[in-house]
């Protein structure tokens, strides 16, 4: 262990486009971190976080350059090293964590052999030293049968112990400091919780300085004792985690902290206007200005310095060039900062800000819409050779699920990546068979395929999927997709096609010269929008939302939320909304039911949700979105995701912290209720 | 994890097998759709209505297409592919020793290029957009864009025509000993050597540079360790595997049509056995030389089928979780 | 560019050439056989004393002529074929697939010289087999890319909305796939005027005395030691149009964000 200092001085970094336009990533950023500190920095995607990142271990992407600056660690800038001390650095100071583990580990070697190489080159360890601290480390991490991995092959692993394992590669060698870029994001909220959980406890005890890439705030916030803001390649404030989230001062900052969806708070997260620049639109003096609210004729002709805040510790002492700054000061870049402090406290002060209940509360009814009784849907089929060998078949996907939705309601239906939610969707859309059970839409039966189906009900169910990059056609332009489900459904002229497709912009808040653009040219936020007009052009009583802010920017989802909340208060229609986000549906949900492995753990109103009791999974879930007090969080019995369900017993059962005995094996648990008009499927006295 | 990969042998095998009946089947239908039959193609002009119906009963081309295929196909199995028209003696005492000479060359030029081929690629790779990829880049263009019997004349004139090194073509019988046959051997290997290298260097290049660019790459590097490990563990054998299949196709490719080669050095292989056969319009030959050649392209490709299963774990292990 | 360029030169000369050739190209051109470059006869005179500059102008128009059909001809049924099968699947799609397999083990030379062997070099002929033959590698690229279109959510979003069949096939699959069948189409057109050429040059394209590049080079290859520009510029015609052919798949495989590097693939 060799603790060392970090220090970002003015650092400059460019991409030098195909033209040879050098467009500014990173422009002039300095930070200080002592030794052992940790550290958030924060921004929405294009922001020039992760070449930041990369650049303090002397690493540029191609096509990147340095423009000026420094980066020092323990005294020695990355930049000038040779190439051995580089390799030296990296080995043994810096390590890095990556955001897709998936991707980041070699697929043709062993989890052992790239764990270890590292150690027996730089450490000078022998192979059996390493090998008996690797396994010491997946242990802590809480990866299942640790011995067995290292004989393992990546994809051997679920995501969750791809990312645990890169993290243990990084641990093991116990660098003075831990680069991590996005390294939860592709997990889990339950997985995410406990390796975070882990990653601080282990740095914490190792003395490990932390650099922590993130756009989830929330995320950032447990980890990092400071948290850096960044936006357009520039920080725009820098403080302390508690004083952040108390008293933003930059309107980024205090934007970001609005559209945040929050568990405890019924409200609807209000979104960021706009959109961050593209590299080449980046302005020279404030780069916020075009989104900013507070924006004068000063933020467009001079750029803000970052300078300490008008906030108490930031006037506290006055900064001279080239002091280091105290690690509790707090820095903005802005020329209103004072302003925007007092404008946020006043509005707290005054409870204002987006409705207290989700607009949808006010057109839900009790009329039943969608009806799925003891549904079963099975994804995989026995191959040819399975049945011959009389392996017996997995048990289904999604099995005995029954389920209401009520016209003009929002019914969230969470659960993790597996648990069978996207299948459920598809079979509703009338894409995947059901085996068993019976679903109605209004008084008719829904037949098993769409293609048997009424028009009328093809019309009446649409669906929304998750990435919006995928589900336009990338070969037609905005004008021709709104056009199909005009034409299909209303048997409309193109005259008539081309005025209603740029009436639906408009409703989704799209300029109509869109009409003439291709997907490609659109941003995802905005190509969501389109997916969004494109499923209300059919008029639908319930459309089936798939997972459809995830693969969104944070002040973008909010923007998202809150146009379909504005749809359905227009039009009455039902929502049947998949997530994994238990914060989500606090915002937008009269109603929850939470899967897992395909099967009902628990369904109702969202109002009651904060009070317990739960099912355990609901409350590990709960706990894992940081509702409850880290104390009283459960954790996992087991580590470790089944790629199949059981096919008797709790679905739960081989996760549950309550677990009970045999009869969570055997016995299907019964439904109870509560009078909340929640119930809970368990084996447990409520 | 031995069982699975017994399985996953299995299965290719049997799949290989199954190809290779239908190939028979489709060499049969596809001479039965070719206007007249071996008697008349045979005779050609000099066909009377006696002589043809001669030859016919001869051949035994006046049962029905179902008996005449079970014969041939029983025939193959027991090693009888029939006999050839204008030689008056069994397919198959030339087919074999003509195979072996054809095999030599394909083997001789798998052999070079392969490893060379591989080579150059990775230092094309490596050094993206400067001038040894560049030229390399420059060469493989040429050698996949000049047709093998422009890049054989042009050997030809060089070595043995302006040097006098080496035989121009072959001169030796077909069933001289191989080491007699290697002089000959020379120049129709380096024209399917440079054919090959071409193809094989591009894919090689390709892949690697996707490699490099690739996170797991980055991720090494940016563990620190030296560039050579970072290739040579991280990069290549990841990059290795699509290349062979592609490879394997490519030489099941030149194997196959292996005629213009040979017809170019006058080397004596099934590709100038085809030739002759069809210039004599002896069908007994050719459905014998095209079932032997379909069996050598699965063969090849099969090979390369295992190897990728033992250079990607992903696929080895695909079934075990 | 540079291949844009080339393939340019190459198609107006197979178009215009023979308004402006100086000679006749199948009689003897009034010098000497074997007589050298000079300003008479720009590349020379070859065995039959004919002027090897006409001969090499009007060289590639059949060649040009037959694989642009035959590749039109197999992008056209292998592409619907292919897309046929990846949307249909099932027990149909298993076995047209193995008979793929099957049809691509067979040597493509013999089956070619098999063909114009035994029914004759007629153009249509030649255009027919080449086309079929070349079809058949088509479905299989066809088809995959289907199936991995097949599986994008802006396919599954227009069969949920209950679209027909045939409006997601022309809508939302046609304008995806042509992209690569164009690219594969051009790559293979190289394939396939390489494979045509070796039929001319083994005397089994086309007959002379019309004018063929691979023709040119079978009957004056012997004689390279006396007359290499009979041989040289013909091999360089034919040279310089795969060349383009080759640097054009790649700018288009760029343009059109199929990113291979080299867009060399099998």
């Amino acid at each position: 262990m060799n603790a060392c200092s970090l220090q970002i001085d003015q650092l400059s970094l460019g991409y030098r486009t195909q033209s040879g336009q050098v467009l500014p990533v990173v422009r002039a950023v300095s930070l200080t971190l002592g030794a052992g500190e940790t550290l958030g920095l924060v921004g929405e995607s294009g922001c020039g976080k992760s070449t930041l990142g990369m650049a303090l271990l002397g690493h540029l992407r191609s096509g990147n350059a340095l423009l000026g600056g420094r980066v020092l660690v323990g005294g020695a800038d990355v930049f000038q090293l040779e190439r051995g001390a580089l390799a030296r650095l990296r080995g043994q100071q810096v390590a890095f964590v990556p955001q897709n583990a998936s991707q980041a580990l070699t697929p043709t070697m062993r989890l052992g052999a790239q764990a270890t190489e590292a150690l027996t080159l730089h450490l000078g360890m022998d192979l059996v030293a390493a090998q008996r601290q690797v396994l010491d480390l997946f242990e802590r991490l809480r990866l299942p049968q640790a011995a067995a991995l290292l004989r393992r092959y990546p994809h051997e692993l679920s995501g969750g112990q791809q990312q645990r394992v890169v993290l243990a590669m990084a641990l093991v060698r116990r660098p003075a400091w831990l680069i991590l870029d996005e390294p939860t994001t592709g997990l889990d909220v339950i997985t995410q919780a406990h390796v975070l959980q882990l990653l601080q406890t282990i740095t914490r005890e190792q003395g490990t300085g932390m650099l922590y890439i993130s756009h989830d705030l929330e995320v950032v916030a447990q980890v990092s004792a400071r948290v850096a803001v960044m936006y357009a390649g520039e920080l725009v404030e820098v403080a302390p985690v508690a004083m952040l989230f108390a008293d933003p001062n930059h309107p980024y900052t205090s934007g970001l902290l609005a559209a945040l969806p929050h568990v405890s708070g019924q409200r609807l997260p209000a979104p960021i206007p706009g959109q961050p620049p593209a590299l080449h639109e980046i302005s020279p003096t404030c780069a916020f200005a075009p989104r900013c609210s507070f924006v004068t004729r000063q933020c467009h002709a001079h750029a803000p310095p970052l300078g300490p805040s008008a906030g108490p510790l930031g006037l506290a002492e006055p900064l001279l060039p080239g002091t280091v700054p105290a690690a509790s000061i707090h820095l903005v870049r802005c020329h209103h900062a004072q302003h925007v402090a007092t404008v946020r406290s006043s509005a707290r002060a005054n409870g204002a800000g987006p409705p207290a209940l989700p607009p949808s509360s006010q057109t839900a009814t009790h009329e039943p819409l969608l009806v799925l009784h003891e549904v079963r849907v099975s994804y995989a089929r026995p191959s040819l050779i399975e049945r011959v060998r009389r392996i017996p078949a997995a048990p289904a996907t999604v099995d005995n699920l029954s389920l209401v939705v009520h016209r003009g309601e929002t019914l969230a239906l969470v659960g993790e990546s597996g648990s069978g939610k996207t299948t459920l969707l598809r079979a509703i859309a009338g894409l995947k068979a059901v085996e068993a059970g019976r679903m109605s839409f209004g008084a008719t039966d829904l037949m098993r395929s769409v293609d048997q189906r009424p028009h009328e009900v093809r019309r009446a169910i649409q669906i929304v999927f998750q990435n919006p990059d995928a589900s336009l056609n990338p070969r037609q332009t905005i004008a021709q997709i709104l056009a199909q489900p005009l034409r299909l459904y209303f048997g409309l002229t193109s005259a008539r096609c081309r005025e209603r497709a740029g009436a639906l912009l408009e409703r989704v808040r799209l300029a109509p010269y869109y009409l003439e653009r291709f997907p490609g040219q659109l941003s995802g936020g905005e190509k969501q929008r389109v997916a969004i007009a494109r499923a209300f052009a059919a008029e639908p009583e319930l459309v089936l939302c798939d997972e459809v802010i995830s693969a969104l920017d944070v002040s973008v989802q909010s923007a998202v939320l809150e146009l379909l909340n504005a749809l359905q208060a227009e039009q009455r229609v039902a929502y049947l909304f998949i997530t994994h986000n238990l914060a989500v549906v606090r915002a937008i949900a009269d109603r929850v039911a939470v899967l897992y492995h395909g099967r009902l753990c628990e369904v109702g109103p969202v109002a009651g949700l904060a009070e317990p009791p739960w099912h355990p999974y609901t409350a590990t879930l709960l706990g894992a979105t940081g509702v409850l007090a880290a104390a009283t969080r459960p954790m996992l019995a087991r580590d470790r995701a089944d790629p199949a369900p059981p096919a008797r017993g709790c679905p739960f059962q081989r996760r549950c912290p309550h677990h009970l005995g045999p009869i969570c094996d055997e016995e299907s648990p019964p439904w109870q209720e509560l009078v909340t008009g929640r119930r809970i499927c368990c084996h447990l006295k409520l | 994890m031995v069982e699975l990969m017994l399985t996953l042998v299995l299965q290719r095998l049997l799949w290989s097998l199954l190809v290779f009946a239908l190939v028979a089947v489709v060499i049969f239908v596809l001479l039965e759709l070719l206007p007249g039959d071996a008697a008349t193609a045979y005779l050609g002009r000099t066909a009377t209505p006696a002589r043809t119906a001669q030859l016919r009963e001869r051949l035994g081309l006046d049962r029905p297409a179902v008996v005449r295929f079970a014969a041939w196909t029983s025939g193959v199995l027991r090693g009888d592919f029939g006999t050839s028209l204008a030689r008056r003696a069994p397919v198959a005492t030339f087919l074999w020793v003509r195979l072996r000479n054809s095999l030599l060359l394909g083997l001789l030029a798998t052999l070079i290029s392969v490893p060379l081929a591989l080579l150059l690629g990775v230092l094309a790779g490596l050094t993206r957009d400067r001038w040894p990829d560049l030229l390399l880049s420059l060469l493989a263009l040429f050698s996949i864009s000049l047709p093998e019997f422009v890049i054989g004349t042009l050997l030809i004139f060089s070595f043995s025509l302006h040097f006098t090194l080496l035989p121009a073509v072959t001169l030796v019988d077909a069933a001289a000993p191989l080491a007699e046959l290697l002089p000959y051997t020379v120049l129709p290997t380096a024209t399917l050597t440079l054919m090959l290298s071409g193809y094989l260097l591009s894919l090689m290049r390709t892949s690697i540079i996707d490699a490099l660019r690739s996170e797991h790459v980055q991720m090494a590097r940016l563990k620190g360790l030296p560039p050579l490990r970072v290739l040579l563990w991280h990069a290549l054998p990841g990059a290795l595997a699509p290349v062979v299949t592609a490879s394997a196709m490519i030489i099941a490719w030149i194997i196959g049509n292996l005629v213009v080669v040979e017809a170019v050095f006058n080397y004596p292989g099934i590709g100038t056995l085809a030739l002759n056969a069809i210039q004599d319009r002896d069908l007994p030959m050719v459905q014998a030389i095209v079932l032997v050649l379909a069996g050598c392209h699965l063969l090849i490709n099969l090979l390369a089928d295992l190897l990728t299963l033992a250079l990607n774990p992903q696929l080895r292990t695909l079934r075990m979780r | 560019m540079l291949g844009l360029l080339f393939l340019a030169v190459h198609l107006l000369l197979a178009a215009l050439s023979p308004l402006v050739v100086p000679y006749d190209p199948v009689a003897f051109a009034g010098g000497a056989a074997f007589a050298p470059p000079s300003a008479a006869h720009l590349f020379g005179t070859d065995n039959l004393g004919r002027d090897v500059f006409t001969r090499t102008l009007l060289g590639g128009r059949v060649a040009l002529l037959i694989t642009l059909a035959g590749i039109g001809l197999a992008v056209a049924w292998g592409g619907l074929l292919g897309m046929v099968l990846g949307l249909v699947g099932g027990w149909l799609d298993e076995a047209l697939m193995r008979l793929v397999d099957a049809m691509l083990a067979i040597p493509e030379t013999i089956f070619l010289l098999l063909i114009a062997g035994i029914v004759g070099t007629d153009h249509v002929v030649l255009i027919l087999a080449l086309g079929f033959l070349y079809g058949v590698g088509v479905i299989r690229i066809a088809r995959t890319a289907t199936l991995t279109l097949v599986a994008q959510d802006f396919v599954l979003a227009a069969r949920a909305r209950g679209e027909h069949q045939h409006t997601i096939v022309l809508r939302e699959l046609l304008p995806n796939v042509l992209d690569m069948l164009l690219v594969e189409g051009a790559l293979r057109w190289s394939w396939m005027l390489l494979a045509f050429s070796a039929l001319s040059f083994l005397g089994f394209g086309v007959a002379p005395p019309t004018p063929d590049w691979g023709v040119m080079i079978a009957q004056n290859r012997s004689t390279f030691g006396i007359a290499p520009w009979a041989t040289l510029f013909p091999s360089a015609a034919i040279g310089s149009l795969i060349i383009g052919i080759n640097l054009f798949v790649g700018v288009l495989a760029k343009a059109i964000g199929l990113d291979r590097v080299d867009g060399i693939t099998v």
